[in-house]
């Protein structure tokens, strides 16, 4: 049974809390660097979906869910599962379709689940079509809140998303049942070539939320804190059973769609304008500007990161393809296929021996 | 032992499942205080509360999906849809959800959809569809249709207990035309069998659901003419049991596949092939489809009992394979 915590506002958050923060962050993007470069080298087996840019948002959010909440990631939320403990050796692994991935090699990227009998995060897998994470997501919170526990699931959709079917009736039905759902909404400027402006005729994402009557609020997407505090927000919301929310993210896909996408249809002005809003830099700057870290500090936590990524990458490269005869079986039950992903914490969590959420009683005022 | 109508029989063992096991529930359209559309669900909402008996909005594709998220989280959960017909609004939820999840992830999704299926009540082209063949061919899905009330109950139990998803189609012709000896007793009628509903030397005719009555009736009529046919009544439609079919082709040699759906591409094509690849040896003659027109489902009954096959042409068809 999940213990009941609630997360600490940003402005109590510890010094490691901020620095775990930054290496979530930082971490992902090593990942993504060390995986476009396995790309260039033919050992991606499918696309590469890149979340350049907008890193901060994923982990941000994620960071204000407790650690046996559930989490949906998108293929552009490697951040979100990073935090919740997701080794990195599993997603370089799904990448080059081994043997040993999380899914043997049966599907790709961020298309893995772990759903745990006995405790820890929950991570639910997407499927390529878009928006049916959010009624799934429902669902286990209704599952959830049958059981009597206090689980709280966070997805995440962007802003061609938002205009499927599938993501309003599930906004819907959560808001009619008032489920533990906190929905991130990404307002990342293009849905492959389209821009936001051809996706929807409201002038913010987050105003999706009103056709549903449940809190939303719009955040600068790239600034960390504020992500954190508007997610926070929405996390304590469902878990008091208040209901869904949903929180608008406005940031930017400094990539393509994928990375054989030739951008020929994103405005250079713009793709300028937001490398200058760099949410890691911006959060970097931020540290040192309020003394929380020094340069030091900081480049020791980048080599940290940079090192665990390509040690991470390396691990999964020397891994085994799959047997051919594995193709078959496993669609039903009784067929065995046991896929084991790896749950890890990260420095600082091991450095202070406390989870990064404060005891309820704590940290409800 | 009580006689029970089909819809009865489906009421009972959901109820008891609930009873048995907490973590069973049913969500859907219309189902609480309503009863549902057919009335399968009345009384649960009584019995049970607004917590397990879950009214929503008209939503196919949210049903199925908070169906499939609260399975990952350990629930079992029992979703109506209110015609079978609306399975298509949530096609996309329920075949690349639910019916993939094991085979990517290993996580499983002990999940029932029910609804009525079928004709013959002038339902028209939106309330009276056979839509098995879409899930045939759909790896992860397991497919029921029962045609008497035991097996409704023995059924609807063993679906439930079944750590897959499975689709569980209810004739809605049977619903209240139906009634025979249904047991109180605790009892599944396991998935994937299928059982031999009148044994017969000379033709085998394999069916399914409210069909099975319109083949026993021929049956009844050929005997007269002392022709013997062996009726089979599949009951799971996937996986299909294959060995039955084939051992009663053994001993007729000759075979129709009859069935409601639309012809081409049906679930008659599948066994069919089935059969020929099989049990090529045992054939006296090319195994018969028959099956509705290939045209939507019409209104008019008239109309409706020109599109579906009927007692005459089973008659037919079985006379010219004797002939053969």
């Amino acid at each position: 049974m999940p213990t009941s915590t609630a997360t600490r506002p940003s402005e109590d958050l510890t010094r490691d809390d901020r620095l775990e923060l930054y290496y979530f962050a930082r971490l992902t993007r090593d990942i993504e660097e060390r995986l476009a470069v396995l790309y260039r080298q033919n050992k991606v087996v499918g696309g590469l979906y890149r979340s350049l840019g907008q890193e901060g948002e994923s982990v941000a959010s994620a960071y204000a869910l407790a650690e046996d909440d559930a989490v949906a990631a998108l293929i552009r939320n490697l951040g979100s599962l990073i935090v919740q403990g997701i080794r990195p050796r599993a997603v370089f692994s799904q990448y080059m379709a081994k043997g040993t991935s999380p899914t043997r090699g049966r599907d790709l990227n961020l298309h893995f689940s772990h759903i745990p009998d006995d405790g820890g995060p929950i991570v639910v897998g997407p499927i390529s079509m878009l928006g049916d994470l959010v009624p799934v997501m429902a669902g286990v919170g209704l599952g959830a809140r049958m059981q009597g526990r206090s689980l709280v699931g966070m997805t995440y959709i962007g802003d061609g998303g938002t205009s499927t079917g599938a993501f309003h009736e599930g906004m819907n039905f959560a808001a009619v049942q008032k489920l533990p759902l906190v929905v991130i909404a990404e307002d990342n400027k293009y849905a492959y070539s389209t821009p936001v402006s051809q996706q929807m005729a409201l002038a913010r994402i987050d105003q999706r939320a009103d056709a549903y009557g449940i809190p939303h609020e719009m955040v600068d997407g790239n600034d960390m804190l504020a992500v954190y505090d508007a997610a926070r927000r929405a996390v304590v919301r469902a878990r008091q059973g208040d209901g869904p929310s949903l929180v608008g993210v406005d940031t930017m896909r400094m990539r393509g769609h994928a990375e054989h996408d030739d951008m020929r249809y994103m405005s250079k002005p713009l793709l300028d304008a937001w490398k200058a809003r760099d949410p890691i830099a911006r959060y970097r700057d931020h540290l040192i500007e309020t003394e929380i870290a020094t340069e030091t500090d900081l480049a020791d936590i980048d080599a940290m990161s940079l090192a665990y990524a390509e040690a991470e990458a390396e691990l999964a490269e020397a891994e085994p393809a799959p047997d051919p005869d594995t193709a078959a079986g496993g669609v039903f039950a009784g067929e065995h296929f046991q896929p084991t992903v790896d749950i890890v914490h990260s420095p600082f969590r091991k450095k202070r021996g406390a989870p990064r959420h404060a005891p309820a009683a704590e940290a409800r005022s | 032992m009580a006689e029970r109508t089909y819809l009865e029989a489906i009421r009972q063992g959901l109820a008891e499942e609930m009873a048995r096991d907490e973590r069973v529930y049913a969500i859907g359209e219309d189902i609480g205080a309503y009863g549902g559309a057919f009335k399968v669900t009345e009384g649960l909402l009584d019995r049970f509360g607004a917590e397990r008996v879950i009214d929503t909005p008209i939503s196919e594709t949210a049903i199925i999906g908070a169906a499939i998220g609260s399975a990952y989280v350990g629930m079992r959960p029992v979703a109506e849809l209110q015609f079978i017909d609306f399975v298509a609004c949530c096609f996309n939820i329920l075949t690349n959800f639910a019916a993939k999840s094991r085979y990517r992830w290993g996580a499983g999704v002990p999940m029932v959809v029910r609804g009525p299926c079928g004709g013959g009540v002038s339902g028209g082209p939106f309330h009276s569809a056979n839509p098995e063949a879409h899930f045939l061919h759909t790896p992860g899905l397991k497919i029921v249709e029962p045609s008497t009330a035991y097996d409704a109950k023995g059924l609807i139990k063993a679906a439930v207990r079944d750590d897959d998803p499975v689709l569980f189609l209810e004739h809605k012709f049977l619903y209240r035309r139906v009634k025979d000896e249904v047991p109180d007793a605790d009892y599944v009628v396991p998935i994937g069998q299928a059982v031999v509903r009148r044994p017969g030397d000379d033709v085998t005719v394999v069916t399914f659901g409210a069909m099975t009555y319109t083949a026993l009736e021929a049956a009844e009529q050929l005997a007269q003419r002392d022709v013997e046919v062996e009726v089979i009544d599949l009951r799971t439609l996937s996986p299909l049991d294959h060995e039955t079919v084939l051992k009663s082709l053994a001993k007729t040699n000759k075979i129709v596949v009859l069935h409601e759906a639309q012809r081409t591409g049906g679930i008659g094509a599948e066994i069919a092939a089935a059969i020929t690849e099989r049990g090529f040896e045992h054939l006296d003659a090319p195994p018969v489809r028959l099956a509705s027109l290939d045209t939507p489902v019409p209104y008019n009954p008239a109309l409706e009992a020109a599109f579906r096959p009927g007692v005459e042409q089973i008659v037919a068809a079985v006379g010219q394979l004797v002939e053969y």
